[in-house]
């Protein structure tokens, strides 16, 4: 099972992530995707990214793995550091780290057999005796679920958007990575498919001892998954806490209001007409000081003046809010 | 049941012919609403939910083929000449659909979509027909609305552009407004804000509406009735409280179960449905979610079960073992 590559451990987080900064131009202009991010994920940890469309959180998952070089900041893989990696080396590290990504469909090549597109990331990674590829495909295979017998030979379009979604781990899954960046990973399937995809992650991540950074908008599918949840805003961390203690006393107004607005399935809670209206703002010109302020019903004048830093508020939970909920 | 209601959709079967044979899309679908009242249609993709509103809105593929009756207002909806019916479409009947962007014309401006609507239905002329639509962009609570009319669908924001749709539908005072997955392309914020704004103006026009969604969430707190559609059917259909209260039939059940709760641990594995749902060119003899059902006998793979009422006549569901029934014996 186990390929050429092994890892070395080193104490602390897999991952740490310093003040990480994306920005790209359009035009003229320069869109601010993420400003000065901090995190870290540890060895076999699930750490939920939520937040809003635009908020960053998919350019953030990208500029860890290096598929977007961030502008400034540091990606400690393992105490290395990838912004610095380049070529050859790059190339040998991402056989550690893999992406599954939204569309499960619009992933795969419509033209290719899915025998050879969960064996291509082997022929990569330069395993060359195909009966040993042809093994590890099937093993993957039958690991998500699948019938390898049934499916090395059929094509894309065959198949179902959740199928669709075990091909792609299965693809992710077969160099035996230790990271995976799960970008939506379930958003675009139906409820009774989600949570078998939901399912067949957790025992994934048992099975193969991994580490994970999970994105989604829903808090729900987050908190099902996660151990820590970080929440985004406008290329910003709010809040990160553990995941039952930020649902229960979320700090930042941002997150209380993320969790006042999923629907409950239960007719007896009603909808509560609080949300504030408005829209984030752009990520071309972001408010000054707290991101948040333009939504925010605690928002005063030091919140557009100075722009809060992440704290502790709690064991392990921290806030970036001048005037938190606890 | 026809009586009193606005709209009674009876005995409706849609069937489509695909490269792969035929596709029974909708089948034998009986629903009803009445004026001001709100339907919640639950159910996930392929379910024939989206071909269900649109053989209400007469807005089904040309292939395809309809069969039942559609009656709308009193009036048979399939007798009628295809200039009478776009006066109903739009006017009395409206509709708003998941994507804001490919429902908008991309190249007219906002000001002109709403007006050109205002213009096809009311005799108004080009002043109070923009000053009607500034009212209504206000309406949807849309900042700036008299700017707004110059600009084009691109510039605005996913949840704005919904605003706009929504904007257009309420424009002539409909008597039924179909939200085909109104929320679904949106952030959750958003969502709430959109849900709000719905109920809000239905409330106030005293209009009736169809939540089309896949989320039992969407329609738990906004609706009157909810009818659950598995496979082209409607597999159960209930007053929104008694629905919520007592589930009947397993699919229900399971579609609920199915969903992340935020009040349970992390890391719970949750109850999913095996398999996925059945090709709907090749149907099945007996039920449809037997072959995904834990509590399938040999009867639900041999023979349908009727949408029957048991208790109380508004409670429906097609079952032959419906849940309760098991609640000694299942362990």
């Amino acid at each position: 099972m186990m390929l050429q590559s092994v890892p070395s451990i080193s104490p602390g987080p897999l991952l740490k992530v310093d003040d990480l900064v994306v920005e790209y131009p359009v035009g003229p202009k320069i869109v601010h995707a993420v400003s000065g991010v901090s995190l870290q994920i540890a060895r076999g940890e699930t750490l939920g990214l939520v937040g809003e469309s635009g908020c960053g959180k998919s350019t953030l998952g990208r500029a860890v793995l290096q598929l977007r070089r961030p502008t400034a900041g540091r990606v400690l893989f393992d105490g290395q550091d990838l912004t610095e990696m380049h070529g050859e080396a790059l190339r040998r590290m991402r056989q550690r780290v893999q992406l599954i990504f939204q569309d499960p469909i619009a992933s795969l090549n419509p033209r290719r057999k899915i025998g050879d597109i969960v064996a291509e990331p082997l022929v990569i990674a330069g395993v060359k005796d195909p009966e040993k590829r042809k093994q590890l495909v099937y093993e993957m295979l039958s690991a998500v679920g699948l019938d390898p017998t049934l499916v090395v030979g059929r094509l894309p379009h065959e198949f179902s958007g959740g199928q669709c979604q075990r091909i792609c781990i299965a693809r992710a899954l077969v160099l035996n990575p230790e990271f995976i960046v799960c970008d939506e990973p379930v958003s675009a399937l139906d409820v009774s498919i989600r949570a078998q995809i939901l399912n067949l992650l957790e025992e994934m991540k048992g099975r193969f001892g991994l580490t994970l950074l999970f994105i989604a908008h829903d808090l729900a599918v987050v908190k099902a998954v996660s151990d820590r949840v970080a929440v985004m805003y406008l290329g910003r961390l709010c809040e990160v806490g553990p995941s039952e203690q930020l649902f229960a006393k979320p700090a930042h107004p941002y997150t209380a209001l993320l969790i006042e607005a999923i629907p409950v399935p239960d007719p007896d809670v009603r909808p509560t007409e609080t949300v504030p209206v408005g829209e984030p703002p752009s990520p071309i010109a972001p408010p000054s000081g707290c991101r948040f302020r333009t939504r925010c019903p605690r928002a005063d004048q030091r919140c557009s003046d100075e722009m809060p830093e992440l704290r502790a508020v709690a064991p392990g939970q921290l806030v970036a809010c001048h005037h938190p909920l606890i | 049941m026809t009586g009193n209601s606005l709209l009674s959709v009876e005995d409706v079967t849609v069937n489509l012919p695909t490269p792969r044979g035929n596709l029974r899309a909708v089948d034998h679908v009986d629903l009803t609403v009445g004026a001001g009242r709100t339907l919640g249609v639950v159910g996930e993709s392929g379910c024939g939910k989206t071909m269900l509103s649109r053989a209400i809105l007469q807005l089904l593929p040309k292939k395809a083929k309809l069969s039942g009756r559609v009656m709308f207002d009193r009036q048979d909806l399939l007798r009628l000449s295809p200039e009478k019916l776009r006066k109903l479409r739009g006017r009395s009947l409206a509709v708003v659909f998941q994507d804001p962007m490919t429902s908008l014309n991309p190249v007219l401006t906002i000001g002109t979509q709403l007006i050109e609507t205002l213009q096809e239905h009311l005799e108004l002329d080009d002043a109070a027909a923009t000053r009607r639509s500034v009212e209504l962009l206000a309406a949807v609570g849309i900042p700036a609305p008299e700017q707004r009319l110059a600009q084009y669908p691109h510039q605005l924001s996913g949840g704005m552009r919904q605003r706009v749709a929504i904007a257009i539908a309420l424009s002539c005072e409909p008597k039924l407004l179909i939200a085909d997955e109104p929320t679904t392309a949106l952030d959750v914020t958003i969502q709430a804000q959109i849900l709000d704004l719905l109920a809000r103006e239905q409330r106030r026009r005293h209009m009736a509406m169809i939540i089309i969604t896949h989320d039992l969430g969407v329609v738990a707190g906004r609706t009157d009735e909810v009818a659950v559609m598995y496979a082209g059917r409607v597999v159960e259909r209930a007053p929104t409280p008694d629905l919520f209260k007592k589930m009947r039939m397993p699919y229900t059940e399971a579609l609920l179960a199915a969903l992340p709760r935020l009040d349970a641990a992390p890391h719970t594995p949750l109850p999913a449905i095996s398999g996925r749902p059945p090709d709907p060119t090749r149907p099945l003899r007996g039920c449809s979610f037997a072959p995904r059902c834990r509590y399938a006998v040999a009867r639900c793979q041999a023979e349908k079960p009727a949408l029957e009422a048991a208790e109380t006549s508004a409670h429906q569901f097609a079952c032959f073992h419906p849940i309760e029934a098991h609640a000694g014996a299942d362990v």
